[in-house]
């Protein structure tokens, strides 16, 4: 039982780590809180269900079509919201408050009854097989194994992207100093486009894989992963990719253990505790440093 | 002859003029009220008790109406959902109408508001859709025909148990909220009085999605059955967690009311297979009678009753012949008439408790989910 509860942790851990990496990414360059992100999440499952669903589309093409559209919905609401923000250079408050009502206001769109509604969708029997590995006693589905290696390709390609490109070398220059890389010639506002499709593209993929893990998509999906998205970054300090990994994965399985050994009950009150217990001895997250370390 | 045309002649209008008003006393309609949802998002509720009513009424109307041949008549009124509005649709058809008689509301929440008042004034009032806890315990005008899910889950149970052995089983409820907590601690006295044990119970949030951990902690302790109190969403989720962790098909998902809803089959597929629900009435039940409402269902209205319209139609037929026993249409013998009905319907034989609850729960017949659709379990 031991190894399938963890089997189930880390699966669990590893989409809120994809989730995660997303939102701290976005936290850590453009050094806003932006509410919206879980919007993202929800919209790359439902596009890829709808595209499925209605247009025919095999999975392989929903998936990156639903992404794509994500990472410009992600685009399109940070220019239309946050830019002006930014060029007011309005308090961090501002920007909470516009993504919270952008929030509120987009979700209903998307649960209202002449969009979608709030039922729970499914992707059409037979999109995904059901296929399972089993070893010792362990099961394993084919999705879950997807879950997992696409953790960590993003994982990897994000760090390779920000550490040895010239492009992540710009993003981490805003993220560090907005007005020196300006000095220096970067383009802020090319880049934080990019970051912000960057992480809406993330969001929707945790989102997709969630969907076809679980079978379950609506439109709210994205608002209870939030809080999870929350105690992940803070946990693994805000801006750190590694230790959005490190820390997703780590809740996933503590959430797991508890529910299998303690009480299901506590399960979700976990990742709550963990996050005042690092607010409370390591406000820079287990793995962060005070400046070091963002993006 | 002349003396002997007009003699009879006279006789005859005498005859008319006494005649006719007596007759028509006899035919005057005997009116009762209904608060229904018509309007707005749950109609389809409303709309189908109404259906009930309406068939119901048109056959008691063919075989002679009530009290010796006065049609029997049903004022409807929309409650729309609203709480206001089905205290303001009690009081109009109370005091402006003068019904004896209220039907409905449709939902619980609205009993809660417009029983009050019938109460009050001291109209009997008998719900057909309202399962709540403590329907009944406004008030002694307060009836109600829908048999509460504390009557249904103990015979699901127990069937389970007579047909399968089950005699170890693991619960998982949904605890925060009040219709799959209230189904839980129904599930829970049901499994203790039939000494059926409890391994584990496992809880969950309404809106979660993964089930794996509590599902692989019950799947260690081998039990015979899962027990579910969950609305179709959390319900779903558990029934495909549990086709991928591999649990062998003979351990079954139990389920309340919440998962007795054809869109358990359509979120989760096959993995539904085999999930027991109990409900007070089944369209595939094949006593004559119910064959019989079914037909004539669906050759007036063109589409399959649900367990709402055939509520209303049992307890339309229960309401005429409380009228009837009563003799007159005065509100409180009308009521203490209600108290002793007994009758063979739709839904099975129906009797009230002492306490104006439905008595009699061997109508309740317990469906096994086949193939993407629940059947009766044979």
């Amino acid at each position: 039982m031991l190894a399938q509860q963890l089997v189930n942790g880390i699966i669990s851990g590893a989409i809120y780590a994809l989730f995660a990496l997303g939102f701290t990414l976005m936290f850590g360059v453009l050094r806003v809180i932006n509410l919206t992100y879980g919007l993202y999440f929800s919209a790359g499952a439902l596009i890829a269900l709808l595209a499925v669903q209605r247009l025919s589309w095999p999975l392989y093409a929903a998936i990156p079509a639903a992404i794509l559209a994500s990472g410009t919905l992600a685009l399109f609401l940070d220019h239309m919201l946050l830019a002006p923000l930014r060029r007011a250079r309005a308090p961090e408050l501002a920007s909470l408050m516009v993504t919270l009502g952008a929030t509120l206001v987009l979700y209903s769109l998307l649960a209202s009854p002449l969009a979608l509604g709030t039922e729970i969708r499914r992707f059409p029997p037979g999109v995904i097989g059901g296929a399972a590995i089993e070893f010792l006693s362990v099961r394993i589905s084919l999705t879950q194994i997807l879950i997992l290696a696409t953790t960590l390709a993003a994982v990897l390609a994000l760090t390779g992207l920000m550490q040895n490109t010239r492009l992540g070398l710009a993003v981490r220059a805003i993220a560090e100093n907005a007005a020196v890389a300006q000095l220096m010639g970067i383009d802020q506002a090319r880049h934080l486009h990019f970051v912000s499709f960057l992480s809406g593209a993330l969001a929707a993929t945790a989102g997709i894989l969630i969907g076809l893990n679980f079978n379950a998509i609506q439109p709210y999906m994205g608002e209870t992963m939030m809080l999870k998205g929350f105690a992940v970054i803070i946990l693994g300090g805000l801006g750190n990719i590694r230790g959005a990994l490190i820390a997703g994965l780590f809740l996933g399985v503590l959430e797991t253990l508890t529910a299998g050994y303690i009480a299901s009950s506590l399960k979700d009150a976990t990742g709550f505790v963990l996050l005042v217990l690092t607010l409370w001895w390591r406000p820079t997250g287990l793995f962060g440093r005070a400046t070091e370390g963002r993006a | 002859m002349a003396m002997k045309l007009v003699r009879a002649l006279a006789l005859a209008s005498l005859g008319l003029a006494i005649g006719v008003p007596v007759s028509a006393q006899n035919k005057e309609p005997v009116t009762i009220g209904a608060i229904e949802i018509l309007t707005g998002p749950n109609n389809k509720y409303g709309l189908a008790i109404k259906n009930g009513f309406d068939l119901a009424l048109a056959e008691v109307n063919e075989s002679g109406g009530v009290l010796g041949g006065r049609p029997l008549v049903i004022a409807y009124e929309d409650s729309a959902g609203s709480k206001e509005q089905a205290i303001n649709a009690a009081r109009q058809l109370i005091g402006a109408k003068k019904v004896p008689l209220l039907l409905g509301p449709t939902l619980s929440n609205e009993m809660f508001a417009a029983g009050p008042v019938a109460n009050q004034r001291k109209i009997p009032i008998v719900g057909t859709s309202t399962t709540a806890n403590g329907i009944t315990a406004i008030g002694p005008y307060v009836f109600r025909t829908s048999l509460p899910e504390a009557d249904v889950v103990p015979v699901t149970l127990r069937t389970a148990k007579e047909k399968f052995g089950i005699s170890k089983v693991a619960v998982m409820y949904g605890n925060d909220d009040a219709f799959t907590k209230s189904a839980y601690d129904v599930m829970k006295a049901a499994l203790d009085k039939l000494g059926i044990e409890i391994l584990a119970t496992e809880t969950f949030g309404s809106k979660d999605t993964d089930f794996s951990p509590q599902l692989t902690k019950i799947k260690s302790l081998n039990p015979d059955a899962i027990v579910v109190s969950a609305l179709v969403e959390a319900g779903s989720g558990i029934l495909l967690g549990k086709k991928a962790l591999g649990f062998p098909a003979s351990v079954r998902v139990i389920g309340g009311n919440g998962l007795n809803a054809p869109k358990v089959a359509e979120i989760a597929g096959e993995a539904a297979d085999g999930t027991l629900v109990g409900s007070p009435w089944f369209i595939d039940k094949a006593d004559p009678a119910n064959q019989k409402f079914v037909a004539a269902y669906k050759a007036k209205y063109g589409t399959n009753p649900d367990q709402f319209a055939a509520q209303a139609f049992d307890t339309l037929h229960i309401v005429a012949k409380a009228i009837d026993a009563a003799g007159e249409t005065d509100p409180e013998k009308i009521r203490d008439a209600l108290g002793g009905q007994r009758y063979q319907g739709v839904m099975g034989p129906f009797a009230f408790t002492p306490d104006r609850d439905p008595a009699d729960t061997s109508g309740v017949v317990v469906l096994e989910m086949r193939n993407g659709g629940f059947q009766i379990l044979k």
